[in-house]
This record gives C-alpha cells, structure tokens and sequence, in this order.
C-alpha cells in the first residue's frame, strides 16, 4: 500500500524523524482552520499518490489564513494525471537552504535493503540516476545486522553531503531506518529532505510503500488505507476476500492462481484484436479452493461490473479439481438466478476434467457453453463480448 | 538425475499436523516422495498415521535431521510463523528448504534469506511457491503430480497454475523436474540457479522457463542465457495487459514504470536466442518443434 504524504508525515513524526507541522485537509474552511492553527506562512499541498504535482500546480504558498482557504478551494477537486485532488495537506513553510535526497527501499535484483543518498535533492531521482550516476549513492543494507549509527555516517559522507549537517542527515537516516523495519515497508523515500537556513534538518516530503503481507502485524495500517480512491467493485471483492483488480475491457475473467490468470488476460486481448479491440474487463483469481461460494462470488462481482459483455472462467485444475469447480459454477448460477444474465464461457482442464465437463454438460445451462482449449475459449469469450 | 531432488532425497514437512500439512503429506506420499517426518513445536514426540505411514513428529528441525538423517524440508507453516521455521532449518544446517507459504511479510523473507547465505549450506525455494517435482522420484509441496511423467524437458517458473498448465501440454513428452520459484519480491531460488542446474543435468534435453511481470529477474535470466546456457530454451511471459501500478495477485507481479514490463523481458529474451511464445500453448508447440516431437 503507498502512503500519501501527509500520512508518511505522520508516521515520521511517530518515529522522531524531524518533520515540519501539518495537518491534513477535505474542505477550504478546514485547510483555512489548519492554517490558523499552524500559523504563518503554510504550503497548500495536494495529496495525490502520483508525482508532478508541482509543476500541474498543486502545490501553491499561503500567505495568511485567506489565502490557505482560497488555494485549498483551488487544489482541491483538481485532477493531476488523473488522480482526482480530494485531500490538501496544509504543511509550515520552512526557509530552505538546500535540498537533497534519501531512499531506503526492497532491492529485488539483489534480494536485500538498498539505502539511495543523493545531494541532487528535490529532482525527479530515476533523472539523476540516469544523468548524473555520480551523483547518486547506493549501499546495500545488511539485514540482520540493520543500520549503525556509524554505517549511516559513512553513507552521508560518501554521499558528499556538507559536513555541517552530516551528523543531523546521519541521524535521520537512522531513523528512517527504524521506520522502515518497525512499520514493515519496502519504501520510505525522503525527497527533499532540507536544510532551513537557521541550520535544521528536516523531512519535507515523504513517500512510504507498506507491506500487505505484514498486515498481520499492524492493525494501526487499517485506518491508513484509502477507500475513496477504489473501485467500488474491487471495495466489495475485498470485503469478501476476492483477488479483484477492475480493468477497462468487456470480457469478465475468472481463473485459478496468479501466472494463469495473468496469461488468461493476454490470452483474452490476442483474441480480442480481431473483434474489434475487445479487452478484459478485469483480474479475478480465486485460488486453490474454488468452493461453490468462492465461485458465486465472483460471478456475482464480474456480472455486476456494466462493463462485462461476456464472461470467461478458466481453470485448470491442480490441486483443485475440475468436478469441483463445475459444481461451484452450476451452484453459483442457482444462487445467483436472474442476476446471471451474460454468456458465460468454461475452459476446464486438469485434475478429474471428464467428470467436471460432463456436470456442466448435465446442467446444459443457458449461458454455459464449454471450449476444450485456453486459446479457443478466449476467442470465443472475445467474439461473445464484440457482439 | 534431475535437479535439486530425486528418489534418495528424504523429506520432512514442517507443519505437518496442521490442516495444509496433513492434506499435501498424503498428497506427497502417494507421488512416491520419501518423507521421513513432520517438524511441529511442541508436539515432538507423536507418531501421526498418513494413510499407512507412520510418521514421527519433532519439536525441531535439528531433533529431525538427528533422527532422520533428513536433507529437505517442506514448509507449510502459516506466515506469521514461517520466518522462524525457516531459520529453525538453516540452523539445522538443511541443505534443502521449500518454503510453500503465501503472504510471508517481506522483511522476514529477507532476513531468512540473508541468514542462508550468510551460512551458506541451505537452498531455499519459494516462498509462495508450489514446490519442486521430479515425476516418479520425489515431488516437494503442492505440485500434483499426475499432470505428467518423467521426460527431457526441465520446467522453471514463478506461478504454479502456469507450470501445471504447461506441464499439461507437454505431457506425453514429460519433464525431468519442475521448479516453481514462487512470485514473491524475494525467493531463495531464482530462474538463473535452474537455468544453471538445467544446463548441468544430463537428462534435461531443454528447458521452458515462464516468467511474468515485476522486477528483473527474465533479463537477468536472458543474460545468463546468452553466456552459460547451450540447450534449447523456450520461454513465455505473463502480464502483457496488466496495467502500471496494480499488483496482479503475487506481491511481486507489479509493473511500475517502465521495470518490469512483459515486453522489456520479452525482448530480453529474444535477444539472447530464446523463442517466447504469445500463450502457454503456443509456448508448448515451440517445444515441440525443437524437440521435433
């Protein structure tokens, strides 16, 4: 899960890592009482998970209260990329010196933690990777042993970071350090982080990427979780424990295990091409089990979405077996009734496949029609879904 | 031969007496595997009775291995417990640990993960993974193993539906041993350490490797292609439709930007003289034809 900002703020702050006053904001009248309360000059900050939003205009200087309210009545609503502006961060000015960079993230290639420093602060970092590498440090994190005080300084230093402050940058990065272990992330990236010109250091704007998986073990992430920003259809595939994502075609998809019904999407677009650019209309796995309920659930989320022409389950049966899962689908449109109303397509294959192709023939349902191959049944679904 | 696993390979289960455990032991038994025993935390001691077998239960991997003389395990404990069952094994210094699990918090993939190589003894497949099969000899974690018999193709992939799918249509030619890597951020065993394994096994004739989209794992495995590895290999990638930014089920499928998009490793592949196919049957008849079967 990414943070907006003011929520990576706030868990800075949690954690000690020097963070300037802010508050978040729905309304003007509510960024105009944030402004009182914070007082002084304050930044008027769109809270969009998309980078940009400076230069499209969603970050603007207050200088009183009035000003707060009428560049948050501004902000607000805006579309950045189209993200639309439903919250305002109104953040403390702070008198900046200079400006520079620090990351610590989940290095894939190399199956550790990477700490990034830089000194090219406030700039879109992949640019600074891309042209001027020198200026951009990367030090691999040894994850049993954690950060050091001293590692942290040897980091900043390498990084060229002025000497003034490289004891305070040291310190930060230690801290956010504990950030990133004790909240479970696989980002915590601080860019800019600043010095004022009355000589502090402070974590200007932050993004955080939390890890789903540790759940278990935060309770408190819950309540960061925005459900504004999600598709209503993915909010109730949630809600019933369903591997949803909403996507912009016609052909509703249900398989079984990630990789499959990753491909079944491919496989669905190929087929697609040649009836008029049909897509499909969405990701759904329903893992191993496959119970009748599990399989109701799905049809029942993917027959809702008006975008669905037409319906593809494909399944191939491992653990699962394939009476199993034809059993769910004749089970599933009984309990669903009127409310299956689209042609639905079935490519079973695996485990105990004769017997689950004979049910669904047995039940000779309407809308069922069966394809023995993957390739088949997603051009079939894809012709249904064009009509 | 086969890679990693065959019939001398002696097998505990951790979390054995647990509802996954039990199920997929009888599973595994009944493929053939030698499995010598159950690892559980406080219930060392038990024998448990798996359709016919019984199986001694200890309380830790190095009680097991003392007892057993066991060389892999299978992990099937739940993700708040798996990083320290895994450990419990590197401890036991187990030269094999599959680690089946899903949605183990990534900060204790890396821990265990860097505690094994710290050691240097254990190889860890997965997690997130449905294991490792060798058709006939020893079949690890969840793979069924009915799909196919024993053959020249060695099959290396990160999602376990896709390996059982084109293990099915490669069935009457068969596999030699099939990996399922797993599709978390970090796995112990990665595409290269197959393609690798592959390359050095005398009964893997070529090779099929499926990846899918997040990371940099398919260009790493062309590039190591290109250097290391002669026999044939086809490939396919999944994920050409997935949109930037939405995790596509596996915490690691995930395209942000312009990393670790199909296409960039589709490309990659190409590049290094593999054929990938558009779908997992396509994929299958380029097999066919290299191996003109």
């Amino acid at each position: 899960m990414d943070l907006f900002e003011y929520q990576a703020r706030d868990l800075f702050e949690k954690h000690g890592v020097p963070v300037l006053a802010g508050a978040v904001a729905t309304t003007a009248d509510e960024a105009a009482a944030a402004a009182e309360r914070i007082g002084g000059k304050v930044v008027v900050k769109a809270q969009v998970k998309v980078g940009g939003r400076g230069k499209a205009g969603g970050v603007k200087l207050a200088e009183s209260v009035e000003d707060a309210r009428e560049k948050a009545g501004a902000i607000l609503g805006m579309d950045i990329k189209g993200h639309i502006v439903g919250k305002v961060m109104i953040a403390q000015a702070a008198p900046i010196d200079s400006e520079f960079y620090l990351a610590i993230l989940l290095d894939r290639s190399n199956r550790t933690f990477l700490i990034m420093a830089s000194v090219a602060g406030g700039m879109d970092i992949e640019a600074v990777a891309h042209e001027t590498p020198e200026k951009l440090i990367k030090v691999p994190v040894n994850t049993i042993e954690g950060l050091s005080k001293a590692q942290a300084l040897k980091i900043i230093q390498d990084a060229a970071f002025p000497a003034d402050i490289e004891e305070k940058v040291a310190e930060v990065l230690v801290l956010l350090w504990g950030v990133f272990v004790a909240e479970d992330a696989t980002l915590v990236e601080v860019n800019p982080l600043v010095k004022t010109t009355d000589g502090r250091v402070i974590a200007l704007d932050g993004k955080v990427t939390l890890d789903d998986n540790a759940d278990f073990r935060h309770p408190d992430h819950e309540a960061l979780v925005d459900h504004s920003a999600a598709n209503a259809l993915e909010e109730e595939a949630k809600a019933k424990n369903l591997n949803y994502v909403k996507l912009d075609g016609e052909v509703g998809v249900i398989g079984n295990g990630a990789g499959l019904v990753m491909s079944t999407l491919d496989v669905v677009a190929y087929a697609g091409e040649k009836f008029g650019g049909v897509k499909p209309a969405n990701f759904l796995d329903i893992g191993g089990g496959a119970s009748a309920q599990v399989m109701a659930d799905g049809l029942s989320i993917i027959l809702s979405d008006k975008d669905v022409k037409s319906v593809f389950v494909n399944v191939f049966g491992g653990i699962t077996s394939c009476d199993a899962v034809a059993n769910g689908i004749v089970q599933a449109l009984s309990m669903l009734g009127d409310k299956a109303n689209k042609p639905i397509v079935v490519r079973l294959d695996g485990n105990n496949v004769i017997e689950g192709r004979r049910i669904l023939t047995e039940a000779a349902h309407p809308l069922v029609e069966q394809l023995d191959t993957m390739d088949g049944a997603a051009a079939r679904a894809a012709e249904l879904a064009a009509k | 031969m086969s890679i990693f696993v065959n019939k001398q390979t002696r097998v505990l289960v951790q979390g054995m007496t647990g509802s996954e455990g039990t199920k997929h032991t009888k599973k595994m038994l009944a493929s053939g595997t030698n499995i010598v025993g159950g690892v559980t935390p406080g219930k060392g001691g038990m024998i448990v009775e798996m359709d016919g077998h019984m199986l001694p239960v200890f309380n830790t991997v190095k009680e097991a291995v003392a007892a057993t003389q066991a060389d892999a395990t299978v992990v099937f404990v739940p993700p708040k417990f798996a990083k320290s069952a895994v450990i419990d094994a590197i401890d036991a210094a187990m030269p094999l640990v599959v680690v089946i699990t899903e949605g183990i918090p990534v900060h204790d993939t890396a821990a265990f993960f860097a505690y094994a190589q710290a050691k240097g003894v254990t190889r860890i497949i997965g997690p997130n993974c449905p294991g490792i099969n060798t058709p006939g000899q020893s079949n690890i974690g969840i793979i069924p193993a009915d799909i196919t018999g024993s053959g020249p193709i060695g099959l290396v992939s990160k999602s376990g539906t896709l390996t059982y799918q084109m293990a099915y249509e490669l069935r009457d030619i068969g596999i030699s041993t099939a990996v399922g890597i797993g599709g978390d951020p970090i796995i112990g065993t990665t595409h290269i350490d197959c393609l690798r394994a592959f390359q050095d096994d005398p009964d893997t004739e070529a090779i099929v490797m499926i990846g899918e989209i997040g990371g940099d794992a398919e260009e790493r495995a062309a590039d190591f292609i290109r250097e290391y590895v002669s026999k044939p290999v086809v490939g396919y990638v999944a994920g050409f439709t997935a949109p930037e930014g939405k995790t596509m089920g596996h915490a690691g499928a995930i395209v942000s930007g312009s990393s670790g998009t199909a296409q960039g490793k589709k490309d990659a592949l190409e590049a290094a003289g593999v054929r990938v196919g558009q779908t997992p049957s396509e994929t299958a008849r380029l097999m066919r034809a290299i191996l003109k079967r």
